[in-house]
C-alpha cells in the first residue's frame, strides 16, 4: 500500500507516480457512446481497444462495445489504411451502426496515419456516417479525448448552412455521468426549454436489464438532431475543459453563440446554469426548481455542523474539481489540496481565484499533477476528507480519512450512473455522502461516552 | 563474420559504393550478404543486374509471416547474397519500424549463416529515427563507414550520423571504421576530408575519385568490377576493399559543433 510515501517532498522531473488521468481514447469513446446508434472504433492495436472498453465497462457496469483496426506488424510498417478501410466495411456490414466514431491511438498517431484521407477514400454506405478524432495519449488526458470527439461530432456531422432557426438550445453536458445528463435534461424540461443535448449517454451506458441485449440502446443524440445543431439559438457548454472546444466549433461553423459555464455541480454552479438558461430564453423559474433549491438550502442549514470548517482534498478531472471546489467553499469546507492530472493553466487560475475570494490561503493547487503529489501534500497538511475518484482509496486507507467518491472512474461503488451529482438534487446527494462519511467514521472510532443516537 | 553498416547523406552514393566494394571483396574470395535498408529497395540493383528482388516487407504483407528465406534472398555477382528490406510507399506508415521488422525476420529465418565473411547494411540517408539505427543496435553491425564528399551538406550529415554512432557505441559496441570519400570534385576535397576525419577521431579510409565509368556501369545494371574489371576505377574499389579488409582502426567518433565544422570548410574550401 502507500504507507511508505515520504512526507518530505523532493522535486521529481521525469517520474509520475500514480497518475491522476488516463488515455485520451477512453474519453473519446465515452463521448461517441453519447450518439444514438454509434459504434466507437479504435484505430490501433487490439490491446488499446480492450483496455478502453474494460475501463468504461468497470465504471458503468454495462457492456461497452467498440471495434478496432487490429494493427499487426505489417499495418504498423505500411500504415493502417487498409485495416481501417476493411474494418469500416466489415463494421457496417455486420454490426450496422448509424455512425462509427473513429479514435486514433498512440501507435497510429506516431506512424502518422491520415484519417481524413483514409476515410474520404472509404466507401461509406448511404445514410451512414463516420466521424473521427485524433486522440494521442501522450498529450493531455481522457478529458482531452472527450473534448476532441465532442468537437468532431460538430465538425463532421453538423450542417454548414443555417436553414431555419429551431428555437432550441444546444447543450454540451461535459464529461459527467449519464445520470447527470438526465438531470440537466429534467431541469430544462421543467423550465420549458427545447434543447438538443450532445453527447448524451443517458440510457446508453445505464440501461435497464430487460433480459435482452441491445447493441444500440435507446439513448443518445440522433444524427438528425446533430445535423440540426447549427440551427440552435445558442450553445451552453458545461465545463471548459471537456465542452468548450465543441461549442466554439459550432460557433465557428454555424454562428451559434457559445456560452461556457461550470459543470452544474453545487448550489452556485446550478444557480449559474439556471440563470444562463433564463438569460438565453427569457423563461422564468418554475415552482418545482424553487422547491428543490429551498430543500437544498434547508439541508445545508440543518447539518452544516457535520462538516463545517473541515479540511478537504479534492482531485480528479478539471471541470468536476473546479465545480466541487466551489461547492465545498459554499458548504464551509476548507479545500487545502486541489489537483488534476489533466494539463491546463486555466485550472490553477480558476481555483486560485475562488480560493482567494473565499479568503483561503496556503492551499496547494496543481494541474498535470499525480496522486503522489496529493498524498505528500496531505502528509504535510492533513485533511479530514478526500473527494475524488476510486484511485484515491489507497491514500484514504493510508491516512485513515474518508473518501467521498466523485468523478471518473468509480470502479468500486455503485450509484453514480443512476443518481446525479449535478443540479440541486445532485448537490443534496453530495451533502448526504459527505455528511454520512464523516459520521460513519466518527461512530466507528469515537469513545463510548461520545457515542450518540441523535447527531 | 564482420557486420558493417554504411551510412551517409542521401544521394551521396552509398549503394553504388557498397555494391562495388562488396563486388571487390567477393572477388577476393569472401562470402557476403547485403541487406538494403531503404524503402526504395535499390541497394542491390547492380549486384543482381536489375531490381530483381522482392522485398522482405512486401513478402510479409502479401504472404503473412510464414516466409521462406528463398523468397527474399537472391544471389548475384560473385555469389553475393542480396536482401532488400523495402518499406511503405512514400508518405505513409513507418519506414523505421519496417527496418526493425525485416531485420528481426531475417534473424528468425536464419539468413545470418556461419559461412558468411561479411554482412553489409546499406542504410538510407540520415539516422532519422530509432528504426534507422537498428543495424547498429544490440551489437549487430560492429563497424560503420560513412560515405561523404567535400560538400558541406555531406559533411554535415556525416557529423550528424557520428552523433548517432556515439550514442550506440557505449551500449551496442559499434565503432566507426572510417570515412569513405566518394569524390564530387570539390576544391581540396581530399585534404578537407582527411582533416574532417581526423577531427572526428577517425580516418579517411579511401578516396574514391569521380569517374563517369561508374555511371556507365550503373546504366548497364552492373558494378564497375563486373562491367570493366580492368579499368583504374575498378582498382580504386579494390583498394577500398583491401583497406577495409585490413582495417584495424575502430573508434567512438567525437562529433564536432556546427561552428567547428564550418571553420574546417572555410579553412580548406576557400583558402586552401
Amino acid at each position: 500500500m502507500l504507507e511508505n510515501t515520504p512526507k518530505e517532498i523532493t522535486k521529481r522531473s521525469a517520474l509520475v507516480v500514480n497518475p491522476a488521468k488516463t488515455c485520451q481514447p477512453i474519453g473519446a469513446m465515452y463521448a461517441a457512446l453519447g450518439i444514438h446508434g454509434c459504434l466507437p472504433h479504435s484505430h490501433g492495436s487490439q490491446g488499446c481497444c480492450s483496455f478502453h472498453r474494460m475501463h468504461l465497462t468497470r465504471h458503468f457496469r454495462d457492456p461497452i462495445v467498440a471495434s478496432t483496426s487490429s494493427f499487426t506488424e505489417g499495418a504498423c510498417v505500411f500504415g493502417g489504411k487498409s485495416n481501417l478501410k476493411k474494418g469500416l466495411e466489415t463494421v457496417f456490414e455486420i454490426y450496422n451502426p448509424d455512425v462509427v466514431a473513429v479514435n486514433t491511438t498512440c501507435l497510429s498517431e506516431t506512424i502518422g496515419d491520415d484519417l481524413t484521407e483514409i476515410i474520404r477514400d472509404t466507401k461509406i454506405p448511404e445514410g451512414k456516417h463516420v466521424i473521427y478524432a485524433n486522440t494521442p495519449s501522450y498529450y493531455g488526458s481522457h478529458v482531452n479525448g472527450f473534448s476532441n470527439m465532442t468537437k468532431a461530432i460538430v465538425s463532421h456531422l453538423v450542417n454548414d448552412e443555417k436553414i431555419i432557426e429551431n428555437g432550441k438550445l444546444a447543450i454540451i453536458p461535459g464529461y459527467v455521468e449519464p445520470s447527470d445528463m438526465s438531470e440537466v435534461k429534467r431541469i430544462l424540461k421543467l423550465i420549458g426549454i427545447p434543447f438538443i443535448m450532445f453527447p448524451d449517454t443517458s440510457e446508453v451506458v445505464n440501461t435497464p436489464n430487460t433480459g435482452k441485449y441491445e447493441m444500440y440502446p435507446d439513448g443518445g443524440v440522433t444524427v438528425d438532431e446533430i445535423k440540426d445543431l447549427g440551427n440552435c439559438e445558442a450553445t451552453v457548454a458545461m465545463g471548459k475543459f471537456a465542452s468548450e472546444a465543441a461549442a466554439f466549433e459550432l460557433e465557428k461553423k454555424s454562428d451559434v453563440e457559445a456560452h461556457t459555464i461550470k459543470v452544474p455541480l453545487g448550489i452556485k454552479a446550478t444557480d449559474d446554469m439556471i440563470m444562463k438558461f433564463l438569460e438565453l430564453t427569457g423563461k422564468s423559474i418554475p415552482k418545482e426548481l424553487e422547491t428543490e433549491r429551498g430543500q437544498l438550502v434547508d439541508i445545508m442549514v440543518d447539518i452544516h455542523n457535520h462538516y463545517h470548517g473541515k479540511k478537504v482534498a479534492i482531485f480528479g478531472d478539471p471541470d468536476i474539481v473546479i465545480a466541487m471546489t466551489e461547492f465545498a467553499i459554499s458548504l464551509g469546507l476548507i479545500p487545502t489540496s486541489i489537483l488534476t492530472g489533466t494539463p491546463g493553466n486555466a485550472f490553477e487560475k480558476q481555483i486560485n481565484e475562488m480560493l482567494e475570494q473565499a479568503g483561503i490561503e496556503d492551499a496547494k493547487v496543481k494541474a498535470s499533477g499525480d496522486l503522489m503529489d496529493l498524498h505528500q501534500w496531505i502528509k504535510n497538511e492533513p485533511v479530514d476528507m478526500l473527494i475524488g475518484n476510486t484511485y484515491g482509496k489507497y491514500i484514504a486507507r493510508a491516512e485513515n480519512i474518508p473518501l467521498v467518491r466523485l468523478g471518473f472512474p468509480i470502479l468500486d461503488r455503485v450509484g453514480h450512473s443512476y443518481f446525479p451529482s449535478v443540479g440541486y438534487k445532485g448537490a443534496m446527494r453530495i451533502i448526504e455522502k459527505i455528511s454520512t462519511a464523516f459520521l460513519d467514521k466518527y461512530d466507528m472510532e469515537c469513545a463510548e461516552e461520545d457515542f450518540e443516537l441523535v447527531m | 563474420m564482420r557486420q558493417i553498416a554504411i551510412y551517409g547523406k542521401g544521394g551521396i552514393g552509398k549503394s553504388t559504393t557498397t555494391q562495388n566494394l562488396t563486388a571487390a571483396l567477393g572477388e577476393m574470395g569472401n562470402k557476403i550478404m547485403i541487406i538494403g535498408c531503404d524503402p526504395k529497395a535499390d541497394s542491390t540493383r547492380l549486384v543482381l543486374g536489375g531490381l530483381a528482388q522482392k522485398t522482405v516487407l512486401d513478402t510479409l504483407r502479401e504472404e503473412g509471416e510464414d516466409i521462406e528465406l528463398d523468397a527474399v534472398l537472391k544471389a548475384g555477382f560473385m555469389g553475393i547474397k542480396c536482401v532488400e528490406s523495402g518499406g511503405p510507399e512514400p508518405g505513409v506508415g513507418c519506414a523505421g519500424r519496417g527496418i526493425i521488422t525485416s531485420i528481426n525476420l531475417l534473424e528468425q529465418l536464419g539468413a545470418y549463416t556461419d559461412d558468411l565473411d561479411y554482412v553489409f547494411y546499406d542504410v538510407l540517408g540520415d539516422v532519422v529515427c530509432g528504426g534507422f539505427a537498428m543495424p547498429i543496435r544490440e551489437g549487430k553491425a560492429e563497424e560503420i563507414y560513412i560515405v561523404a564528399s567535400g560538400e558541406m551538406m555531406a559533411m554535415y550529415a556525416a557529423n550528424n550520423i557520428s552523433k548517432g554512432v556515439q550514442k550506440y557505441a557505449d551500449t551496442g559496441g559499434t565503432k566507426l571504421g572510417g570515412i569513405i570519400c566518394n569524390s564530387r570534385m570539390v576544391d581540396n576535397e581530399r585534404e578537407m576530408l582527411e582533416h574532417f576525419a581526423k577531427e572526428l577521431g577517425t580516418q579517411l579510409i579511401h578516396f574514391v575519385p569521380r569517374d563517369n565509368l561508374v555511371q556507365r556501369a550503373e546504366i548497364n545494371k552492373k558494378t564497375v568490377i563486373e562491367f570493366s574489371p580492368d579499368e583504374q576505377q575498378a582498382n580504386e574499389y579494390r583498394a577500398l576493399a583491401k583497406a577495409i579488409e585490413d582495417n584495424k582502426m575502430f573508434v567512438t567518433p567525437k562529433p564536432m559543433s556546427q561552428d567547428r565544422l564550418e571553420e574546417i570548410l572555410m579553412e580548406y574550401g576557400f583558402f586552401g
